[in-house]
């Protein structure tokens, strides 16, 4: 009673602990190793190397990680595979139901989930509790929905799934990969992180009180051995990874089949810019929620603040006094703010950055108080002095520091928030609407928080631009990651019957390759002769070389920059359609020439081409965003952005219509485009680019480079200025290397195999999926009220 | 800190205040969740709490035997058996005063003497709306009687009309009047309606000399609710930051419970540091609050939830 006297005289918080006595139990009662969990069931794993399973927070013991070998991984992958065709035709409703029990599972074991997780990712029990539990349950309601809407018949399951997750986020990120997944009907394989897999298990148990159907639903743990394991295995159809930018680079390229759907959910360093109009008191809350939410180790963490100048010293006092605020504890105590860091390698990687920072010159402040050292605590920290040349600026570091950087204007904003490889995220604050919704789309990032950080919902998408990885989770944008589309194919070949040759001309003819709207001759001063399908001499066009390429993404990455209208872009292409069909005779007669087509059948891939640019004409105004309904009071908008500048790199297939599909898809969007025609149908471009003269196409936006086959395929695919590249080809060892060398700077890629496609194809979803491929979705929140 | 009464009418500051109420609302719904205090931690807390009690009575058929009620509460807000079990003398915890009407202070000062203070609502409460010479004399009238302290009422309409100069000058003869007596300017916050118009009058009343900014009348539809509160505590940190005066909080209105009054502690603490937690700069108008911390402190003591018939009211 003594304490209570001096607890009056002198307010404290004083420990407030969540029980953990059931938790402890479960934990203490689990196999050691733990056991795998394949067809329902969980069996014992195969491999022989094991791991510690440590809490974070007293750096105890709490059990031995299997982890699993191959062996166990072809059991897993076997079981889902098993499972697949039942599970994918089982109705929406019936899927739904399964969903349905799991989430509410999530909510009646909430607490116990919440404490498991703490004890085993260190994380606060406040943000377990608050927001990863609730957001589990979250997501399988959300994605019951979905199953039971999504009847479309066009976008299929994939298969069996792969996924692979961190562990930030454990239970989170495996609601994220697993429930769109079986939602739409495919099976999966999913490894929770070695030093996470805890709740996975435990899930596991809830899948086995749901009934689940044997295989749908597989979890096996491991390391990143067993990572690789099912990286490389055949019968997986699609990845789903989220984690570090180095290991996604790593999948990618050691990912032998490129019919195999990646998606990516990467690193960042994503920004959080400070206005001088902004509620500053409720930014600094908001540095808080970004940088210190969960001990940092978040993908979007807003790691990199920007403020501007004229408030910089007053924000940075705010903020130093906020940060004396937090305290630093056992995870389990109800008042804590930050946790214990998950692993002694991670806590290692942050002092070390720390302290290289600190050689560099940069100033590293510190509250006053110092951390409990019985756990892995590492105490929220500042760094200012910082330039955008500092290291500290563009390193991930995935722990609780900031590092501060100042801005002028508007623009400066922009500039320095994009000046990383990384997109992520961003956070923009000012009470001025007109600058967040201004600065909004000028960050190169996929999710933009407006006067607000870290908001997730289930009904929004979630993913990157540049080197933070490709593909969306949540939303229907989400639901698309976890569907397939197959491109229509042909029936029956087209015929080849013409006996007509061409028809030289007295003068020569003289094509040039098109950069930048002009005629150029080509670097190398070379060219290649082009045949009739008699093999009779038509003329010479030029062969591109790696340093055309360079000239022509120098000039078309800055004319990209000069945003034209949806209008003026439709008026355009219609502009084009119109003009062309003053061509019909050189077109159809080239077309038959080169490719032995009879009349009738060039004549329709003319017709069918005038047809086409008038569809993407129209959809420059009409492929729109959508409005997500996540529970706030607010907007979140789901905003179709352009790529940039796209390379494509066709072949001899439909050359005329495939052409005009992928340059009037590219710039309904607003893409600039380097377009690498068939070799033998060169002429096609070559005859094209007049046409886009006249039609008032904006000098750099659409450029035909003319060379052998494949020649061009390294240099555009390893160019880190080219943001995304599609190859039609139905090589698997062209369509290979293409991906592989996407890693460079991780553009975009479309590379399907393009064996017989029915370029005839007008079904909308077969002419929207070249819209899908050239844009990106970024998703900007928007909380309002006044 | 400064001893400095009043401060020139900054219009540029109030005019370029920021408040965004998502941002705002995100903060207090997350505070809640980020603090809690439990066990004899609470006890002390709840403690605590009732030192800063501005136990009120404000009704319009108050008399003295409801007010002699209300001033034995003051002076023994916790049931003796409860004492005895916290190892608690009775001198230990009283409340931080009364507040009342003026026409009651005079019974007030007969059973209370000097050993608690006496707030009296003033000028025009709850509207605030007589004129202005009467609104003044309350002023002085009140303290003739023996008002330790005046809660004044602000003129809303100034803060809607955005009249800041009026609202300042108002606020500012308010003060000269009371001399050295502390007043408590009212905002009314449920007649402003935007938070950014609370912040904005919390402003101009600092400047103007009020020793506290206070939340409500507890005659409006909206009283003390943790958004509104946390925007006047940020106004007191910036206005301390900027001129190194401290100026007091009173939330009124609504806080009825244990578990609100903690949290309205915690945004505090949080918000100010755990110095502005004590009657000098923190009151909190109240009427049924203390039974409610009483009932917890008969739990602790006892591990029984209590029946509320045992124990007195005011």
């Amino acid at each position: 009673m003594d304490k209570i006297i001096k607890n009056f005289n002198k307010l404290s918080y004083g420990p407030a602990p969540e029980d953990s006595e059931e938790v402890y139990e479960w934990i203490k009662n689990l196999n050691k190793p733990n056991k795998i969990f394949i067809n329902n069931k969980f069996v014992k794993s195969s491999g022989t190397k094991k791991l510690d399973i440590i809490n974070p927070s007293n750096k105890k013991i709490l059990g031995k990680l299997s982890v699993s070998s191959k062996k166990d991984v072809d059991n897993a992958v076997r079981a889902a595979k098993n499972a697949f065709p039942k599970w994918s035709k089982l109705t929406g409703f019936e899927r739904s139901k399964y969903l349905y029990a799991l989430a509410r599972m999530i909510q009646k074991n909430s607490r116990f989930i919440s404490v498991l997780e703490t004890i085993d990712n260190g994380k606060p029990i406040r943000e377990t509790r608050d927001i990863d539990v609730p957001l589990v349950a979250r997501h399988f309601y959300y994605h019951a929905g979905w199953s039971s809407k999504d009847t479309s018949s066009n976008n299929k399951p994939i298969g069996v799934i792969g996924q692979i997750i961190p562990w930030n986020f454990p239970l989170l990120m495996l609601a994220w990969k697993i429930a769109p997944a079986i939602a739409t009907g495919n099976t999966v394989v999913l490894k929770p992180a070695e030093y996470t897999s805890l709740t996975a298990l435990y899930f596991a148990e809830l899948c086995q009180r749901a009934n689940l159907p044997e295989g749908v639903i597989n979890i096996i743990t491991g390391d990143g051995s067993t990572g690789e394991h099912i990286t490389s295995h055949k019968e997986i159809k699609k990845i789903a990874f989220t984690g570090s930018t180095e290991v996604g680079k790593k999948i990618i390229k050691n990912n032998s089949d490129p019919n195999t759907k990646l998606t990516m959910e990467l690193g960042g360093k994503s920004p959080f810019i400070v206005f001088e109009d902004a509620d500053l008191d409720s930014a600094v809350e908001g540095v808080v929620d970004a940088i210190w939410f969960n001990q940092g180790q978040v993908c979007c963490a807003g790691s990199r603040l920007l403020v501007q100048e004229s408030i910089e010293k007053k924000f940075i006092n705010k903020l130093k006094k906020r940060m004396e605020k937090l305290r630093v504890g056992n995870p389990l105590d109800k008042s804590i703010d930050i946790g214990a860091i998950v692993a002694p390698v991670q806590l290692q990687k942050i002092n070390s950055l720390v302290k290289k920072a600190e050689r560099e010159g940069n100033k590293l402040w510190q509250p006053s108080w110092s951390c409990p050292t019985n756990g892995l605590f590492y105490p929220p920290s500042l760094f200012t002095n910082v330039t955008p040349a500092s290291f500290i600026a563009q390193v991930e570091i995935f722990g609780p520091v900031l590092t501060c950087l100042s801005f002028r204007t508007p623009s400066e904003a922009v500039t320095i928030a994009n000046n990383t490889p990384y997109g992520l995220a961003a956070s923009i604050w000012s009470e001025n609407i007109n600058l967040t919704l201004d600065i909004a789309p000028k960050i190169k990032a996929g999710v933009i928080w407006i006067n607000s950080t870290n908001l997730f919902d289930a009904a929004c998408g979630f993913g990157g631009y540049k080197e933070s990885g490709f593909g969306r989770e949540g939303g229907s944008e989400g639901i698309r990651a976890y569907t397939k589309y197959e491109l229509p194919v042909l029936n029956k070949a087209r015929i080849k019957t013409n006996k007509s040759i061409y028809k030289n001309k007295h003068i020569d003819k003289t094509p040039k390759l098109y950069i930048g709207g002009k005629q150029k001759r080509p670097d190398s001063g070379y060219s290649f002769p082009i045949f009739d399908i008699k093999n009779k001499f038509i003329c010479d066009v030029p062969n591109a070389n790696r340093k055309d390429v360079r000239d022509t993404v120098e000039i078309s990455s800055k004319a990209k920059d000069k945003q034209i209208s949806s209008f003026n872009r439709s008026q355009i292409l219609f502009y084009l359609a119109e003009n062309l069909q003053d061509k019909e005779n050189n077109f159809v007669e080239l077309l038959s020439s080169l490719t032995g087509l009879q009349k009738n059948e060039t004549k329709k891939e003319f017709d069918i081409s005038k047809e086409r640019i008038f569809y993407y004409a129209s959809m420059a105004d009409k492929f729109e965003g959508s409005i997500h309904n996540p529970p706030m009071r607010g907007l979140t908008l789901a905003v179709k952005e352009p790529i940039g500048l796209i390379a494509s790199i066709l072949n001899d297939q439909f050359p005329l219509l495939s052409l005009i599909t992928v340059l009037s898809a590219n710039f309904s969007v607003g893409n600039a485009s380097i377009i690498i025609p068939g070799e033998k149908t060169s002429l096609i471009a070559s005859e094209m680019y007049q046409l886009l003269d006249t039609s008032d196409v904006p000098s750099g936006y659409v450029n035909f480079l003319t060379t052998k086959q494949n020649s061009l395929n390294k240099i555009l695919s390893e160019h880190e200025n080219i943001d995304g590249i599609w190859l039609f080809s139905q090589s698997d060892i062209d369509r290979r290397k293409i991906i592989k060398n996407t890693i460079s700077n991780l553009k975009r890629y479309w590379c399907p195999n393009s064996k017989n496609i029915d370029w005839y194809n007008n079904e909308e979803i077969f002419l929207n999926e070249f819209l899908y491929q050239s844009t990106q979705i970024k998703n900007i929140w928007i909380p309002y009220g006044e | 800190m400064s001893n400095k009464i009043f401060f020139d009418l900054d219009t540029s500051w109030i005019n370029n205040v920021k408040i965004n109420l998502s941002a705002v609302e995100r903060r207090t719904s997350t505070l809640v969740k980020r603090r809690t205090v439990k066990k004899e931690f609470q006890v002390a807390w709840l403690l605590k709490a009732i030192t800063l009690i501005d136990l009120t009575t404000l009704s319009g058929d108050d008399t003295f035997g409801k007010v002699e009620r209300l001033c034995q509460k003051a002076l023994n807000p916790i049931d003796n058996m409860i004492l005895q079990n916290l190892n608690l003398n009775t001198n230990d915890v009283k409340v931080g005063a009364i507040c009342v009407y003026h026409h009651l202070i005079k019974d007030c000062k007969k059973i209370i003497d000097k050993k608690l203070p006496i707030a009296a609502v003033s000028t025009g409460f709850p509207a605030g709306l007589s004129s202005f010479s009467t609104r003044k004399k309350e002023i002085t009238d009140s303290i003739k009687d023996g008002a330790d302290e005046i809660d004044i009422v602000i003129n809303r309409g100034f803060v809607l009309q955005n009249n800041w100069k009026k609202l300042y000058d108002e606020v500012r003869s308010f003060k000269k009047t009371a001399g050295k007596t502390k007043i408590k300017a009212i905002l009314g916050v449920g007649d402003l309606e935007t938070l950014r118009n609370v912040a904005k009058a919390s402003l101009v009343c600092m400047m103007a000399g009020a020793d506290f900014i206070k939340t409500s009348t507890g005659k409006e539809s909206t009283n003390a609710n943790l958004n509104n509160s946390l925007v006047m505590l940020r106004m007191i940190r910036d206005f301390y930051n900027f001129t190194g005066k401290k100026i007091g909080f009173k939330p009124a209105g609504g806080i009825s419970t244990s578990k609100s009054v903690l949290e309205f502690l915690i945004l505090v603490a949080e918000e100010l540091g755990f110095e502005w937690v004590n009657p000098k700069l923190l009151r909190i108008g109240a009427s049924s609050l203390l039974i409610d911390i009483e009932r917890q402190l008969y739990h602790f003591t006892s591990g029984r939830y209590a029946n509320k018939e045992k124990l007195a009211i005011s």
